[in-house]
């Protein structure tokens, strides 16, 4: 990795910036005559929000409403137990992306298995499994994919690796998702139990790194068929700060539209390659449970049928349960995640639920918005 | 609390909770209980304390863990206002480990003994076998001699300020990066060192201090919150004013931590009067390790026990302690 460290964060943090837009913002929301619910869909955005106090920057008729979060915080408990079940085979390490291995499964979570023997290996790049499966030639490497469009790509860029260099001991247990579909959900749900799963959402700020692999195109039918604005935001201050004013702009000009805050990487078309190479390898299955949000239609991805001699999910069928499991009652994470409530809300928030104990999904991840809530919420007004 | 986890190592909540739950309740004395740097015992003539050294890997930029265990102990007892005089050393070494790298970390520590003037009177070596431990752990322990009486973290009030050493976070981005097998363009490095020259200098100079105290595991979000709650204050640092070093700052944003909650091996934390801050910052820049020491913050009544951190854009929110096993075992 070489790079120059300081690109990643100089210039978005600038405080004369970030209070330029609050003047903006005030005086555009004062020309509002109603309140406008600003869902942010992904978790990274729920943590800058809260981590730089953007709330408390904001006038008090532009609220946020937090989204599903994250791969990691979605992740079905069932989808954990094949991760546990996999990692506890004597001749398997198991290999996955940093807070994966927090998250609770029946059985406990990855972090437990490996305090029972189980070699269970975080890294950030999928591709340090090769290096695993180098050193380890007598054991089978599990590659636990997970994430969105974002790191898809990664997991489809191994699985090419492994084929052209035909190494043996690599496989794929595939939990990738995408977004388009939960937004969609979100807005569609109904309860037929509570009558209440009417969305409150206004406008959404689209996450940037989906973007820059798949093109702010994904996003297109939100203003045109739901008449939801959609601005495509990057994860500073500075950047949350500019898309906000750019939503409200659209509600005081009357406009609907699809923008795109961070032109530093995003496009409309998105990286073509990458999409390719993913199309190559993957196909949509047609529901996937998300922890809290239940099944959504084509949300998620698998490896195509003639790659299955790399999936783990077919090879080890035998082993792996297919039952559903339900979430802890006290646990209101699917409110949450639809916007519906706040984590405050939550009657076991931050007492039997913390960060290094949690209940629910929404605790799990250092990015999902129970997590952000405990962490930095609380000087909120 | 059924087992011991990694997590109960990070120097943050679960370590609290782990000591409070069961060494306090086991040893408690009214000694041990001031939970200082090191224990002040004899009429507050003599600072004591230990601390053992587990690191991987054990050669970084910037140190070893021969040094290590030489600036870890003797920093201790400098937090106390004490000069570091006697030293213990015990190592419980891994069979097959090279005699080389032995001597390589031994040459460290005597190095470090000397810009201390403290010595070792008294050790132990323990070999066992391969798997038993990680390679080598060392364990020292120092006796030193009190130069300035009533240094305390208990005694923080809203008269003081609150000073930072040098920029934070070096030691664990560096350990990081190296574990990570990050090839860094940049010249990353532990600020591993012995802090007693600083110490010495403040004192001689006729600086009273309030409180001290060196930010190790837990980084300096640690320090702050242990202050806060154990004077019963609340803390504000102004966020912008925190020294961190771009590299520092690069690895946090690439790895998602907060700069705050990272180890450090030679930087320290002060409490001091209004009054004599202007003082005691020229005289700790005058030092190559200190040479950016500043003020961060101040003493409030706005929420007791709490440590608020202030936006350059106008913004408040609390540094927790850290939790979780977000920093891999450093010390
Ligand atoms: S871990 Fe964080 S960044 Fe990754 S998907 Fe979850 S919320 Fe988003
Ligand atoms: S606080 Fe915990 S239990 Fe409550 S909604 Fe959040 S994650 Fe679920």
């Amino acid at each position: 990795m070489q790079l120059e460290l300081k690109d990643l964060y100089d210039g978005f943090r600038d405080a004369k910036t970030i209070k330029a837009y609050k003047k903006i913002i005030e005086e555009d929301a004062k020309k509002l005559n109603r309140t406008i619910n600003i869902m942010e869909v992904c978790g990274g955005h729920t943590h800058t929000i809260m981590k730089y106090g953007i709330p408390q920057l904001l006038p008090s008729n532009i609220k946020f409403i937090h989204g599903p979060g994250c791969p990691v915080c979605i992740m079905p408990k069932e989808r954990i137990d094949h991760a546990y079940i996999l990692s506890m085979q004597d001749d398997v390490i198991l290999v996955t992306l940093g807070d994966m291995i927090k998250v609770p499964g029946s059985n406990g979570s990855l972090q437990d298995a490996r305090s029972k023997g189980a070699d269970v290996r975080f890294v950030y790049s999928p591709m340090d499994c090769l290096k695993i499966a180098k050193e380890n030639p007598t054991k089978k490497i599990i590659f636990f994919a997970i994430g969105f469009e974002t790191t898809t790509p990664m997991t489809a860029a191994l699985l090419d690796i492994v084929i052209k260099q035909e190494i043996k001991n690599i496989f794929f247990h595939i939990n990738h998702v995408t977004v388009p579909e939960v937004m969609r959900e979100l807005i569609d749900s109904r309860d037929e139990h509570v009558d209440s799963y009417n969305h409150n959402i206004d406008a959404f700020l689209g996450p940037s790194h989906v973007s820059v692999i798949s093109g702010s195109k994904i996003y297109e039918e939100f203003p045109k068929n739901y008449k939801k604005p959609v601005v495509v935001a990057g994860f500073e201050p500075v950047d949350v700060m500019q898309a906000i004013s750019m939503i409200v702009k659209q509600f005081c000009e009357d406009r609907c539209e699809l923008e795109i805050e961070y032109k530093r990487l995003v496009t409309y078309e998105g990286n073509i390659k990458a999409q390719e190479l993913i199309n190559k390898y993957f196909q949509k299955v047609c529901l996937f449970k998300w922890r809290g949000l239940g099944n959504i239609k084509d949300s998620g991805l698998k490896l195509k049928a003639e790659y299955s001699k790399y999936d783990a999910e077919v090879i080890y069928k035998e082993i792996l349960p297919i039952e559903e499991i339900e979430d802890h009652k006290l646990c209101i994470c699917s409110d949450i995640l639809r916007g519906m409530a706040s984590p405050t809300d939550c009657t076991i928030f931050g007492t039997a639920c913390k960060p290094n104990k949690p209940v629910g999904s929404c605790m799990v991840s250092s990015e999902g918005a129970c997590a952000a809530y405990y962490k930095y919420g609380n000087l909120l007004k | 609390m059924k087992t011991v986890t990694l997590a109960h190592g990070n120097g943050g909540a679960e370590n609290q909770e782990l000591i409070s739950k069961v060494f306090y309740k086991a040893f408690k004395n009214e000694i041990l209980t001031k939970s200082e740097d090191a224990a002040v015992i004899e009429d507050g003539n003599l600072a004591f304390t230990t601390d053992s050294f587990t690191v991987s890997p054990l050669f970084f930029n910037g140190a070893d863990i021969g040094k290590l265990s030489i600036c870890g102990t003797c920093n201790d007892l400098a937090m106390m206002g004490a000069k570091p005089k006697y030293l213990t050393c015990s190592v419980i070494i891994e069979e097959g480990f090279e005699i080389k790298s032995l001597e390589k970390i031994v040459k460290s520590m005597k190095n470090e003994l000397e810009i201390n003037g403290a010595i070792i009177v008294s050790g132990d070596t323990k070999v066992v076998p391969k798997g038993s431990v990680d390679k080598i752990f060392i364990n020292t322990t120092g006796i030193g001699q009190i130069l300035q009486k009533g240094i305390s973290s208990n005694l923080i009030s809203s008269e003081d300020i609150i000073i930072v050493s040098r920029d934070i976070g070096c030691h664990g981005a560096t350990i990081f990066a190296a574990r990570e097998g990050m090839d860094m363009n940049s010249d990353l490095k532990s600020d591993c060192a012995s802090l007693y020259p600083q110490i010495k200098a403040l004192i001689e100079a006729g600086i009273k201090i309030t409180a001290l105290r060196d930010a190790t595991r837990g980084g300096v979000s640690a320090v702050l919150n242990e202050w806060a709650n154990q004077s019963d204050i609340c803390i504000e640092v102004q966020e912008d004013k925190i020294p961190i070093s771009d590299e520092v700052k690069g690895i946090c944003e690439l790895l998602g931590f907060e700069p705050m909650s990272l180890a450090n091996e030679g930087t320290f934390v002060m409490a001091i009067k209004k009054e004599e801050a202007l003082k005691a910052l020229e005289v700790l820049q005058k030092f190559e390790n200190s040479n950016n020491a500043c003020i961060i913050g101040e003493v409030t009544q706005q929420y007791p026990k709490k440590v608020v951190l202030n936006s350059a854009w106008g913004t408040k929110r609390f540094l927790e302690l850290p939790t979780g096993e977000l920093l891999p075992r450093i010390c």
